[in-house]
């Protein structure tokens, strides 16, 4: 790793404001790492020029906004304007949408370049990308055993996060609809943060489920998160569920003193099976938040054990509706078989342009939508998200930020838990009722398992409070003294 | 209420009729779509007016066109409707080629408008024909695309034009009981709409067309299994499909079989519905809250706005023109549509006399249109004109004959009757000196009809006035010419 690639944003911003480097030699620096680290699988497609430009412009003085000269990562499910945007999915292979999502817009008005766009489970749906028709992003890290086993990164913003543990990018942008922000974050060891629903603009935004589907960024820090969310969020017309709420000034406000601060820790959080490693980091981190001058509360979240359950009828109810769109007649793949009639091109396109997990999550959906199924599944998912959303509006009653591990394990090898979807799914287990409540959650390092991988720390704070999160987070941050960085060995 | 007694014989006696009517009115007083500011102009080159939104593209949302809200809304209000202050827009989820997103954003569970009624006169003549028939809802959602399949030997052509243009859903209950009933229905509900101004109402451009749903029972019966008819783009075709539906469904149920609950389609060549899609294949639309979208919460200061911008509807202003002394049927004629009132307005506005206004209009103007094939929009007389001519017949300037004439001369020249009098010398004269002196010319050019006269046959009245009336080249009035003939003639 070359000096200006450990740096953090908030470091290469100041450099590039002093003249120390030019914005020039980190976009440089990023292109090459980017570009010598193709094995990771990490970017689908690269693009040094626009970081480069952007560079240009933060050197020349014509851009000086808060990321001016940042090269980033984008995920794939953010519309790039006339730059592929596939969802990581072989249906919208080559697409090149002529708009810009709301979001790297924003990032792009702040002066930030684009590296290239990140890899990730297909339509953003999988927890350790190995749903991507680009196939699986391998994680920089590497357990202990020296079994060099490829390990997942973690999902669905895979590519994100290897991207930012890999030092081939600063900062990234992600997407979390059940956690595919704040596990990979967890499994690559660096931050993450899911805003309040509502605080991102899903404008642009390749749609999974509309009513969970948030943008957040991810980075080495917390502060680089707070730099970054910054630049990310604000008020869209475009997009009915945008909140018409002021963008405080997040890194202004960072602060480690918890002193009055509560902190709530939710006993249904402790889940059988769950390593002892983790369940020891918990207490650790509550130990963290303690030292920050924070009260311990013990709070109740009754409904969790729901969570998942009722996540899993939402997100496929919502996605089969969302990827309908996905039919061969306007854009994206189209197979027409010989003879066929309209029904055989849809059926022919989407069979051929949709992936395995994309399609059980198409076909979960639709049923549960369907006639005669619809009250016992969605209506009742439905009563049971108000009854999660409650249960934390209940806890906040008594607590002003919860703590809770991010993932009930660190990073799997890949191909071990694909052939089992509910394993797989129990991943987001402690991530999906933030999800389901729409509050602001984020995972930040707290130590490495017994295998030397990293394993992260999740908090969780009421409506519009990332300031609350944030500084929590740099509680543990600053005690937690994470310095670890996967060896490389691409 | 008018029970009807409309009723089709079959060979197992009489049968009735049960209509009820899913009229989809486009929401044209706004220039843009429901969720995206593409416009809508009716005959504009194929996917010219779509948006990213419209053609769902990957990452885009709908957002909702507030106006296309405020026009339901207002439409409700003149259909006596309750507003719901909280709705909310679902999806009805299918595949199509002229459905982009794969669903359309309709609203199920929670429409904007609930429960209404209008009153309709089966029959224009009859005021005691009245009756009301019940709405059930008005919901506001996306209409699609069209597909176009003669533009390729083997592909059909989208256009997307439509796609996304708000319509309003108007659902009526199962109240008509007659081809008549429901004719009469449309015409009111259509006369509403271009009063309220939210629908031009022009079924030929598309921007109303109605969902005919028939079945056929014995009187006092149960209601029999119904069949929805598609897409009927006119009142008259509307009448048609009823009667061709119930008569249909009288011969499957006398031959012993049963009326199968389906979608059909009407063939208006062959004057007959068939099949499009039976209940098996019906699809299960899998409707759900649409996700991308808020409730829509209409506060009292919204409401009330659009109570305010309500204008004077059919029904209020025909019992206004009655109260003037316009004879039922006039007030009938006059209010049909938005078009003629507003012009009848402007005529009474100038300070016409209502009931000698509206009977020139209602026959006068109305035959001079018809001759000339023209609308009242393309009227060559405006109504401050048609006052003015009026006013001349009212103040004995003009005889009505002279203001025929007239008028004529109006529609040709533009000009205005005071103008035209003037020119032309058209002016009736009272000035019986004048008069007189014809008269008494008449009487002494026709000693042997005045005998005839004297001697009882008094039909030969008559002829005198029109001999005077030649005389004076029309322009005498007729009332002092009457006046001075019988005198003479009596004497």
């Amino acid at each position: 790793m070359s000096e200006l690639t450990s740096k953090t944003i908030a470091e290469l911003r100041d450099g590039i404001r002093r003249r120390e480097f030019s914005a020039r030699e980190v976009a440089e620096a990023y292109n090459s790492a980017v570009a010598a680290a193709r094995r990771l699988n990490a970017y689908t497609l690269e693009t040094p020029d626009d970081a480069l430009a952007a560079a240009e412009a933060a050197d020349s003085g014509k851009s000086t906004g808060p990321l001016a000269g940042i090269p980033l990562g984008i995920k794939d499910l953010f519309a790039t304007k006339g730059v592929d945007t596939t969802a990581g999915s072989r249906i919208l292979r080559d697409f090149k949408p002529p708009y810009e999502s709301t979001v790297t817009a924003n990032l792009r008005k702040a002066g930030a370049g684009m590296l290239g766009k990140l890899n990730m489970d297909e339509f953003a749906m999988g927890s350790s990308n190995e749903t991507s028709a680009y196939g699986p992003v391998i994680s920089p890290w590497r357990r202990k055993d020296g079994s060099n086993a490829a390990l997942t990164p973690g999902g669905s913003s895979g590519g994100s996060a290897a991207a930012v543990a890999a030092g081939i990018a600063p900062g990234v942008t992600g997407t979390d609809t059940g956690g595919s922000i704040r596990q990979p974050a967890a499994f690559t060891g660096i931050c993450g943060i899911k805003p309040t629903y509502g605080r991102c603009s899903r404008w642009g935004i390749v749609s999974f489920a509309s009513s969970l589907d948030q943008a957040g960024p991810m980075a080495k820090t917390v502060r680089d998160c707070a730099i970054m969310l910054g630049a990310m969020t604000g008020f869209d017309p475009k997009d009915s569920t945008s909140l018409n709420q002021p963008v405080p000034d997040w890194e202004d406000g960072l602060s480690s003193d918890l002193k009055g601060k509560r902190v709530g820790i939710p006993r249904e959080y402790r889940i059988d099976g769950v390593p002892d490693e983790i369940n020891a980091l918990w207490d650790l981190g509550l130990e963290w938040l303690k030292d920050a001058g924070a009260v311990p509360v013990e709070i109740s979240l009754p409904h969790t054990k729901y969570a998942l359950p009722t996540y899993y009828i939402i997100a496929p109810a919502e996605a089969s509706s969302n990827l309908a769109r996905y039919d061969g007649v306007r854009y994206g793949l189209r197979e027409t078989p010989l003879n066929g009639s309209l029904d055989g091109m849809y059926c022919a396109t989407r069979a051929a342009g949709f992936g395995a997990e994309v399609k059980r999550r198409i076909m979960i959906g639709t049923y549960v939508l369907s006639a005669g199924f619809y009250d016992a599944y969605f209506t009742k998912a439905q009563k049971v998200r108000a009854l999660i959303k409650q249960d934390f509006a209940q806890a906040f009653n008594q607590c002003d930020v919860i703590l809770t591990p991010t993932a009930p394990s660190a990073a799997f090898g890949i191909g071990e838990k694909m052939s089992d979807p509910l394993a797989m799914y129990l991943n987001d287990v402690f991530a999906v009722p933030a999800s389901l409540a729409g509050l602001p959650a984020m995972s930040v390092p707290g130590g490495l398992d017994g295998q030397g991988l990293p394993l992260g720390l999740h908090l969780i704070g009421p409506e519009l409070d990332e300031q609350g999160v944030f500084n929590a987070a740099l509680a543990i941050e600053e005690r937690a003294g994470f310095t670890a960085r996967a060896e490389k060995w691409w | 209420m008018v029970v009807s007694d409309y009723r089709l014989k079959g060979a197992t006696g009489e049968w009735e009729v049960v209509v009820g009517l899913e009229v989809h009115a486009q929401i044209t007083a706004t220039a843009s779509k429901l969720f995206s500011g593409a416009a809508t102009a009716f005959g504009a080159e194929p996917n010219t007016q779509v948006s990213l939104v419209d053609a769902a593209m990957p990452g885009m949302l709908p957002v909702p066109n507030r106006e296309c809200i405020r026009q339901a809304v207002r439409t409700g209000m003149a259909l006596e409707a309750k507003i719901n202050p909280w709705s909310r827009f679902d999806r009805k989820n299918y595949f199509y080629a002229d459905l982009p997103q794969g669903y359309q954003i309709s609203q199920l569970y929670h429409p904007l408008v609930g429960e209404g009624e209008i009153e309709v006169l089966v029959d224009e003549q009859d005021e005691g024909s009245a009756k009301r028939i019940g709405i059930e809802r008005i919901h506001v959602e996306q209409d699609a695309g069209k597909l176009m399949h003669d533009q390729h030997a083997t592909m059909s052509y989208v256009d997307l034009n439509r796609a996304g243009v708000a319509l309003m859903e108007i659902v009526s209950r199962p109240d008509m009981r007659s081809p008549a009933e429901a004719g009469a229905y449309l015409r009111k509900l259509r006369a509403i709409l271009r009063y309220v101004g939210s629908c031009d109402g022009n079924m030929e451009e598309g921007s109303m067309r109605a969902d005919v749903n028939v079945s056929v029972r014995k009187p006092g019966a149960e209601f029999g299994t119904r069949t929805e008819t598609k897409n009927v783009n006119s009142v008259r075709f509307v009448m048609a499909v009823i009667e061709h539906e119930a008569r249909r469904q009288i011969d499957v149920i006398e031959e012993g079989g049963e009326v199968a609950q389906e979608t059909r389609l009407y063939d208006p060549d062959k004057g007959v519905t068939r099949t499009l899609r039976s209940k098996e294949d019906a699809h299960d639309y899998r409707y759900f809250p649409d996700p991308d979208l808020l409730p829509v919460e209409l506060d009292e200061a919204f409401l009330e706005e659009c109570r305010a911008s309500l204008p004077e509807l059919p029904d209020a202003k025909r019992k206004r023109y009655q109260a003037l002394g316009v004879t039922p049927y006039n007030a009938g004629v006059l209010t049909a549509d938005v078009d003629i009132a507003l012009w009848f307005d402007a005529l009474l506005d100038s300070g016409a006399e209502p009931q000698a206004a509206a009977n020139w209009t209602a026959s006068e103007f109305f035959g001079a249109l018809n001759r000339l094939d023209l609308t009242i929009e393309q009227s060559p007389v405006s109504p401050d004109q048609a006052g003015e001519l009026l006013k001349l017949v009212q103040d004995g300037t003009l005889s009505t004959t002279l203001a025929k004439q007239v008028f004529e001369i109006m529609l040709e020249t533009r000009k205005g009757a005071n103008a035209i009098v003037e020119e032309r010398g058209l002016k009736q004269t009272s000035d019986t000196g004048e008069i007189d002196a014809k008269v008494d010319e008449v009487i002494a050019a026709n000693a042997d009809k005045v005998a005839e006269y004297k001697s009882g046959k008094q039909q030969l009245f008559g002829f005198f006035v029109g001999q005077v009336m030649k005389a004076m080249a029309g322009k005498a009035n007729p009332k002092i010419v009457n006046e001075r003939l019988r005198a003479k003639l009596e004497s």
